[in-house]
């Protein structure tokens, strides 16, 4: 059995005709942590919410192998519940929905799909609390209505706490780095340094090397026009940062000469 | 040319002939009573008959019923209800804890003392029973509020009711008293082999400083084997009139729940009058008619009252929902806060007209009134009207509509979270209810409603 979780292979898509991907190949394997960067546009969001099933995005060609499954052929909530979870750029409101029955219904469908007992709202209470701790968020939270005028941290910390719950096999984390200050950041990294397992991996896209100084990735991968131009370990992510993306568009030239 | 005159002539008379029968079916219905009351029964009776033959029955040509085609409620050929027998453990899904002891039941419009119970209300509180159960003087002080002109001032079919008046619910709380249990106001339609029509009519009367939390609630009990129809449902149709007094510095907490069969027609006026600092909630809650109209008039006769009006309707197969709402403000300091959702699924349509009446004597008036709707359904239908009628210049009012659909995003992130696509949509439409149902004070009833609404939709 090998220990791969996810397996991309040439892996085009496209939303409303226009192809976003184009050839993407991708190996990550349980216990490691990827990052992608890349400037806007390029193509890592996009990515996210294919491997997620986002109905928008169809794609054209090639494939997604998750745990040795085809991952193509699965609804967005079958990827979920398989152990996918993906900590949204901008978490939706949900106003009339409290966060607390969201979360006990989300945990409680998965616990369903696995076979095991669902919670009961007291247990589940005490087990939200416990895992509360490791975003640093107060239990008024639980009360409010999904991010409903959460601030963008708040919004980020809380869906650390939903894959917290769920313990996803495969988390992709959209720009989790994205409008947070220093503390936030550093909350919301060491909350996802706690969940690390052996078993477990992570996908970061992100456009800044700051998130990678609190969540040190194992692989760092360079998103340019819909595919994958070049990999490395962390310290690819510290070039970048010095030199910019620039020298991605004098690549381009280069081929293309 | 010629034909079409004909033709719409002919309809004309036909119409004519058509309420010329209901009339005559309601004048035909017998007096109960003896003395004061007899005398009040006839001339209320004498009153609506004669508003309603100043009256012609609408049509979509009528501005008040342009999206609403009664066509349908006009083919069929209905037969006044009678008073039927009911068990009372055929009452047991109606019944609302913890007012097992606070509830007046009444069946196809008749008052039904063998299934009501309010013995956890006692007589120095509030009177809670039917016409026949009022002293003489009470009877003459009910004068001046039963069938009050303006609650059926143009309105034919609260004319209606009134022409065909047998008995009526009466909710009478004394003054500065605080009734301490809800009151359940419990109507059911049991059908018949035929179609039925019947008028329940209600009145309410709460005197100076006193509270109480009303339930009224329409539902019905299918009798097996309509063999009328090919779907074995039977037809009714419901023509339901409610009149509520707040006086002096009163509170109402009233909850309208409409529950008909999907193949019933429910048209009711429900007319508020609230008198100065009284403070008047209403949460509508409307599922059930193959059509329903609510005509909902709301009128401010003091100084500094407040009304609350929250209403949500779902609609669904080929259901019309009609809510006209009117609320007429007269003295200064007036408070109106309307919301009015309506979830519409299928092929259904919604129709809200709201009006908002602030005359110059309003001065100071707060009013805001929204109207918001989630279309389920591509074939989903509203027509929405929101109106502010405005004379007064030192006001605040605000009014508007929504029409959205459930957000593709919105579904994805929660499909993202394992939730099958169905449980995501529940989860959003309970979501947008819930604004309105937890509005409602009664536990059970909430609850009650809280599952109608996810398994209906």
């Amino acid at each position: 059995m090998s220990n791969t979780i996810l397996e991309i292979k040439n892996l085009k898509a496209a939303v409303e005709g226009v192809e976003i991907l184009r050839g993407v190949n991708l190996e990550i394997k349980a216990g490691e942590v990827h990052a992608i960067m890349g400037r806007n546009g390029s193509g890592k969001s996009t990515l996210s919410k294919v491997i997620t099933g986002h109905p928008d995005y169809e794609v054209t060609e090639g494939e997604i192998i998750y745990l040795g499954e085809n991952l193509l052929e699965k609804a967005p909530e079958e990827r979920a519940l398989a152990g996918i979870f993906l900590a949204f750029q901008y978490p939706i409101e949900i106003p009339g929905v409290s966060n607390l029955d969201f979360l006990r219904v989300a945990y409680n469908n998965r616990r369903k799909h696995l076979g095991l007992e669902e919670l009961d709202a007291f247990d589940f209470e005490d087990l939200v609390m416990e895992k509360l701790q490791l975003v640093k968020m107060d239990a008024s939270f639980l009360e409010r209505s999904v991010n409903e005028g959460f601030s963008g941290g708040e919004k980020k910390r809380n869906e650390i706490l939903q894959m917290a719950l769920l313990e996803p096999t495969l988390a992709i984390l959209d720009e989790i780095d994205s409008g947070l200050d220093i503390d936030a950041l550093k909350i919301v990294a060491e909350g996802v340094n706690q969940l690390r397992k052996p078993d477990n991996a992570f996908l970061l896209i992100t456009h800044y090397q700051r998130l990678l100084n609190y969540i040190v990735p194992d692989v760092v991968h360079v998103m340019s026009r819909g595919r994958i131009v070049m990999s490395g370990d962390k310290n690819l992510a510290l070039e970048l940062e010095a030199k910019g993306y620039d020298f991605l568009d004098e690549e381009e030239k280069l081929t293309v000469v | 040319m010629i034909i079409l005159d004909r033709e719409n002539r002919d309809a004309i008379t036909d119409r004519e002939t058509y309420i010329g029968g209901l009339l005559q079916q309601a004048e035909n219905q017998p007096l109960w009573w003896q003395g004061n009351l007899r005398q009040l029964v006839a001339e209320t009776r004498r009153r609506g008959g004669k508003r309603v033959a100043a009256l012609h029955l609408p049509t979509k040509k009528d501005e008040e019923w342009r999206f609403t085609d009664l066509t349908e409620l006009y083919q069929n050929n209905w037969h006044y209800a009678t008073p039927s027998q009911l068990n009372p453990e055929a009452l047991a899904e109606f019944i609302l804890p913890p007012t097992n002891h606070s509830r007046l039941v009444l069946v196809n419009g008749y008052y039904q003392p063998q299934l009501s119970d309010v013995s956890a209300v006692t007589t120095d509180v509030a009177y809670l029973g039917n016409l026949g159960g009022l002293g003489e003087e009470e009877i003459n002080k009910i004068a001046s509020y039963l069938a009050k002109e303006e609650s059926e001032d143009g309105d034919i079919f609260a004319a209606l009711n009134s022409a065909g008046l047998v008995d009526a619910l009466v909710v009478w709380v004394k003054a500065n008293h605080t009734v301490s249990l809800p009151l359940h106001l419990l109507h059911i339609t049991v059908t018949d082999t035929s179609p039925r029509w019947s008028q329940p009519r209600i009145l309410v009367v709460v005197e100076e400083n006193s509270v109480c939390e009303l339930i009224e609630y329409y539902g019905v009990i299918n009798s097996p084997g309509c063999s009328y129809i090919p779907t074995g449902k039977c037809y009714y149709f419901n023509n339901a009139v409610t009149e509520v007094y707040l006086k002096d510095n009163a509170r109402i907490n009233h909850s309208r729940i409409q529950m008909e069969s999907g193949d019933s027609f429910h048209i009711a006026k429900t007319a508020i009058y609230q008198f100065s600092h009284s403070h008047y909630t209403l949460n509508e809650i409307s599922l059930g008619g193959k059509l329903y109209r609510h005509n909902l008039k709301v009128y401010q006769k003091g100084e500094q009252t407040e009304t609350f009006l929250y209403g949500l309707t779902l609609l669904q197969g080929k259901q019309l929902g009609d809510t006209h709402s009117e609320v007429n403000l007269n003295h200064p300091h007036g408070l109106v806060n309307q919301l009015h959702k309506y979830i519409i699924d299928d092929a259904a349509t919604g129709v809200f007209n709201g009006k908002i009446r602030v005359p110059k004597t309003a001065q100071l008036t707060n009013a805001s009134q929204l109207n918001r709707n989630l279309l389920l359904s591509p074939r989903g239908k509203i027509n929405t009207k929101p109106e502010l009628q405005i004379t007064a210049d030192n006001v605040k009012c605000t009014h508007g509509a929504t029409v959205s659909q459930l957000e593709a995003e919105e579904v994805f992130y929660l499909r993202s979270r394992g939730l099958s696509e169905e449980m995501s949509r529940h989860l959003l439409i309970d979501a947008f209810a819930a604004e309105v149902l937890d509005k409602i004070p009664l536990d059970s009833l909430r609850q009650r409603l809280r599952q109608c609404f996810t398994c209906r939709t």
